[in-house]
């Protein structure tokens, strides 16, 4: 073994290691081969590249919006700019980032191998979802280019249907497009995981990433067509004024809110659960352990998204709904909490007794665990009636929202991108480099975000473009954080392209996993398998793969 | 200028004028930040905790120490404890949340009222005495005001941080919120919904004064007309005194000591008679038909500001009896009698 005692990092000798002859990448050439490829992993990688692309459009826009907000002058931009700003940034990142990051990409990539099969079920369903991905962030990029729209991401009526003049209808036409292309991702997701298990490849025998994949499917597939209902009736609202939501009318502008949140929560857990995925495959390689309780984990993937249904009003505590319906959401609010912290213990305590090393993946997965705490916790804060009386609607919300996404979600994504590399281009990317991107992200982020609570709790709103002087210092230092934070997230693009052509040669299984896909050839076959595995074994058995491995050694010796 | 300066001056700044806790200037004030302060100790528990789990078996079960993992499965015990400790712990944040919602959200019954109108991007309030005011609200120490607020167009949220009260301004619907203020200063307000182009610039101040000082603040600063007074004009004007005279035969009930009453509709329903129902029965009245009348009430929406509304509402409120309502329409027969109300039960 060439792995130091410090690391489980195994890689062939790179003076005779090759890449595999054959493989996804090179089994058909030129442009069409890609663009119409029913390859689960080819379109992971066009998903890849397309939300790369969006997230740092939507990077851009924050970069600016931090920016303007350096001092409390309202004096970069004028003020219909900086709503256009935020609300693109919202609509980029959550729709065309955020809800189809992991499960697009690397749910998309792993989800088939690791359950043993040769691709999902719907393979054209699959490719049409990129393109109504596409279609819907044309229509989005479209309105931006024709002068962007300044609704906020929420779309709130009755301010996006009669008081705008800004391109509400192409935007939400965006949205309602790449809606669909999700509901396709959570449908394919269900049925392979239900009808193409291999042989022996029980529900508990599933790694812990398919199970929360799961969990997000259902998310995705009921609660999506009521986004787009919602978006509908504000587009028909705006165009022929049938008035659902106007009050003039009879109609009921709290509604659209309460239409709104009851996909958009759930959206939440849409974007967290997969992350959650990642961080119990990352966590479990690099201590050597079976996660601590899998069928707690699994379960509890579970117990969110259905207790994610049913908490969207606590987005409305203060908008005059019923004390008595707020007591009951705040009620299941507290308990969609619990599952999350069962989460964050197990995963502490897959730690223990294990055999711990500290590869990139693994820093990204504690600066998870870390953050998410922080998310989740300040979560409870505004789970709690009285005081999200205060809180809401101030930066305290952003800090928080910005804690459980990008803390949680972004730095899950980043986890899962640097563990699965090598699998998906059979290459190694610059360990210490990525070390250092991961640890300037963490310190960014905090320095960014940190600060935001305070502001909240003294009282700034948000979506403001000028503010109190009083309210500058600690702007000033978000702003700073930001700067920060842009740099650990452009490092890794750059040396992960470099690595593209001269990175290490991986092998098949450089960090000594034991998930389906790390039994593979780096990277895969377009059919994954050469015969379909026959699974005798539960996951994360690490004494069955020091097992294999003994084997190999003996067989080849 | 050398960055050294630049940093100095920075430094300076944080220190004397960047707050990390806010001003507590309300009744409520101190049981919401009492909420807080128990929140944030047990963020920065939990957050110590996992720090020294994921921090401690790091380095207690590194490879270097510990070479080889041993497989351990779950243990009942260990989930059911991380389960039921922060059960217990959410719900008990759920219950005190749920105490301060209650205590914020239900105004004790002598509050005294100011009406908000929000629109695009200005506060309007309006005092029962005829005081206007815009981007500016005076209140005085030791007394609670409630404030019923409505929005001409968009959603609006009216915050107070310094007092830990905010709601939701809503287009087409009051809504109220009442507070206590303990110490004479001035504060922001600010919208906190996102309404449109200049929401960052829909702010102002509420000033707290001495009952003394707001006593003569209410003096200087009238309108010389209340609102119940507007009220009367327009009751006038928009020809609502032709039916609702108060006289045995007219076409509409009578509203005197209609307010606060509990009435009796055509639809079998009673309903309790507040600001809410009377906005309403103006706008939608072919909703709102008392038992007894005929649905002949034209509807008067978009014919009356929220501004107006308010007046009428005010009006209809401190009217006792139609002795007014009737010199108005005619001037021979104002010595009649007024009578009784049909209709309305008497609480």
């Amino acid at each position: 073994m060439s792995a130091t005692s410090s690391t489980i990092l195994n890689l062939p000798d790179q003076r005779t290691a090759s890449l595999p002859k054959r493989s996804y990448l090179n089994n058909e050439d030129g442009l069409m081969s890609w663009l119409l490829t029913g390859d689960h992993k080819r379109i992971a990688i066009l998903y890849l590249i397309s939300i790369t692309l969006f997230f740092f459009i939507g990077g851009a826009f924050a970069g600016l919006i931090r920016l303007e907000l350096l001092t409390p002058q309202p004096d970069l931009v004028a003020s219909d700019t900086y709503n256009k700003l935020f609300s693109m940034h919202g609509i980029i990142m959550v729709f065309f980032f955020l809800v189809p990051s992991v499960p697009a990409t690397l749910g998309n990539f792993l989800i088939p191998i690791m359950l043993g099969t040769k691709d999902l079920a719907f393979p054209k369903v699959n490719l049409l979802s990129w393109y109504l991905y596409w279609i819907g962030g044309i229509f989005t990029l479209t309105a931006l280019v024709l002068g962007g729209v300044d609704t906020g991401w929420t779309f709130t009526t009755p301010l996006s249907t009669h008081y705008l003049n800004t391109h509400v209808v192409t935007a939400a036409m965006g949205v309602f497009i790449a809606g669909f292309s999700s509901i396709f991702t959570g449908l394919n997701f269900i049925v392979t995981i239900h009808r193409m298990r291999a042989p022996g490849m029980t529900w508990f025998r599933m790694p812990l990433f398919v199970w929360s994949h799961y969990a997000a499917s259902i998310l995705m597939v009921l609660g999506t067509p009521v986004l787009a209902i919602t978006l509908v009736l504000v587009a028909l609202e705006r165009t022929i004024g049938i008035g659902v939501f106007d009050p003039t009318k009879g109609g009921d502008p709290l509604l659209f809110q309460h239409l709104f949140w009851f996909y958009s929560h759930p959206a939440v857990y849409i974007m967290i659960l997969p992350g959650m995925g990642v961080i119990s495959e990352v966590v479990s390689t690099f201590s050597r352990k079976r996660v601590f309780g899998y069928t707690a984990v699994a379960f509890s993937s579970v117990a969110i998204a259905l207790f994610g249904f049913f908490v969207w009003a606590h987005h409305m505590f203060i908008m005059g709904v019923s004390n008595y319906s707020a007591l009951v959401f705040s009620l299941l609010t507290m308990l969609v909490a619990v599952p999350s912290a069962i989460k964050i213990f197990n995963w502490s305590f897959t730690l223990q007794k294990g055999s711990i090393t500290f590869e990139t993946p693994m820093l990204y997965a504690f600066g998870f665990m870390g953050l998410f705490t922080i998310g989740g916790m300040t979560g409870v804060f505004l789970g709690a009636l009285g005081m999200d009386i205060h809180l809401t609607e101030t930066y305290f919300i952003v800090a928080h929202f910005h804690f459980v996404m990008v803390g949680g979600m972004l730095m899950a994504f980043l986890s899962g991108i640097h563990f699965w590399w090598p699998k998906m281009t059979g290459r190694m990317y610059p360990e210490s480099l990525s070390k250092l991107a991961a640890v300037t992200t963490f310190i960014g982020f905090n320095l960014t975000f940190l600060p935001q609570f305070i502001l909240g709790y003294l009282g700034m709103p948000r979506r403001y473009h000028a503010y109190p002087p009083e309210f500058q210092v600690l702007n000033v230092l978000s702003t700073a954080g930001a700067t920060v934070l842009g740099v650990g997230y452009m490092l890794p693009l750059l040396y992960l392209a470099w690595s593209l052509k001269y990175g290490a040669i991986a092998g098949n299984n450089p960090w000594q996993a034991t998930g389906l896909e790390w039994q593979i050839q780096s990277p895969p076959l377009t059919e994954n398998f050469i015969e379909i595995p026959i699974v005798d074994y539960e996951a994360y058995d690490y004494e069955w793969l020091a097992k294999k491995m003994e084997q190999e050694v003996t067989t080849v010796g | 200028m050398h960055i050294s300066q630049v940093l100095w001056q920075f430094l300076i700044k944080w220190l004397t004028a960047s707050a990390l806790f806010l001003r507590e200037a309300s009744t409520i004030a101190p049981y919401a930040d009492a909420l807080y302060f128990f929140l944030l100790t047990i963020t920065v528990i939990g957050l110590v905790l996992v720090g020294t789990l994921v921090f401690g078996f790091s380095i207690r079960y590194r490879k270097e120490r510990h070479p080889v993992a041993e497989q351990v499965e779950g243990s009942t015990l260990l989930e059911a404890t991380w389960t039921i400790i922060p059960l217990a712990l959410f719900l008990i944040t759920f219950v005190w949340g749920a105490i301060l919602y209650f205590r914020i959200y239900n105004p004790p019954t002598n509050a005294m009222n100011v009406y908000i109108v929000g629109k695009q991007w200005m506060w309007k309030a309006e005092h029962p005495g005829g005081q206007h005011e815009i981007n500016a609200l005076h209140v005085p120490t030791g007394r609670p005001v409630q404030l019923t607020m409505i929005s001409q167009d968009v959603f609006h949220s009216f915050s107070i941080p310094d007092f830990r009260v905010k709601r939701e301004v809503i287009p087409g619907r009051y809504s109220t919120v009442w507070f206590q203020a303990t110490t004479p200063g001035t504060y922001h307000i600010f919208c906190t919904q996102y309404c449109g182009t200049n929401h960052s610039a829909m702010i102002g101040e509420v000033t707290v004064m001495n009952p003394d000082d707001y006593q003569k603040w209410t003096q200087q600063s009238t309108s010389g007309m209340s609102l119940a007074q507007n009220g009367e004009r327009l009751f006038a004007s928009m020809g609502c005194n032709s039916c609702h005279s108060g006289s045995a035969t007219a076409r509409g009930p009578n509203l005197a000591g209609v307010y606060a009453s509990k009435l009796q509709l055509a639809n079998g329903s009673q309903v309790l008679v507040n600001d809410a129902y009377l906005r309403d029965a103006i706008l939608n009245p072919s909703e709102h038909i008392t038992a007894g009348y005929a649905p002949i009430m034209p509807t008067y929406q978009g014919q009356i500001s929220e501004d107006g509304l308010i007046d009428l509402v005010e009006y209809i409120k401190t009217l006792q009896s139609n002795y007014r309502v009737q010199q108005t329409l005619t001037t021979a027969d104002s010595n009649q009698q007024a009578p009784t109300t049909p209709g309305a039960v008497k609480p």
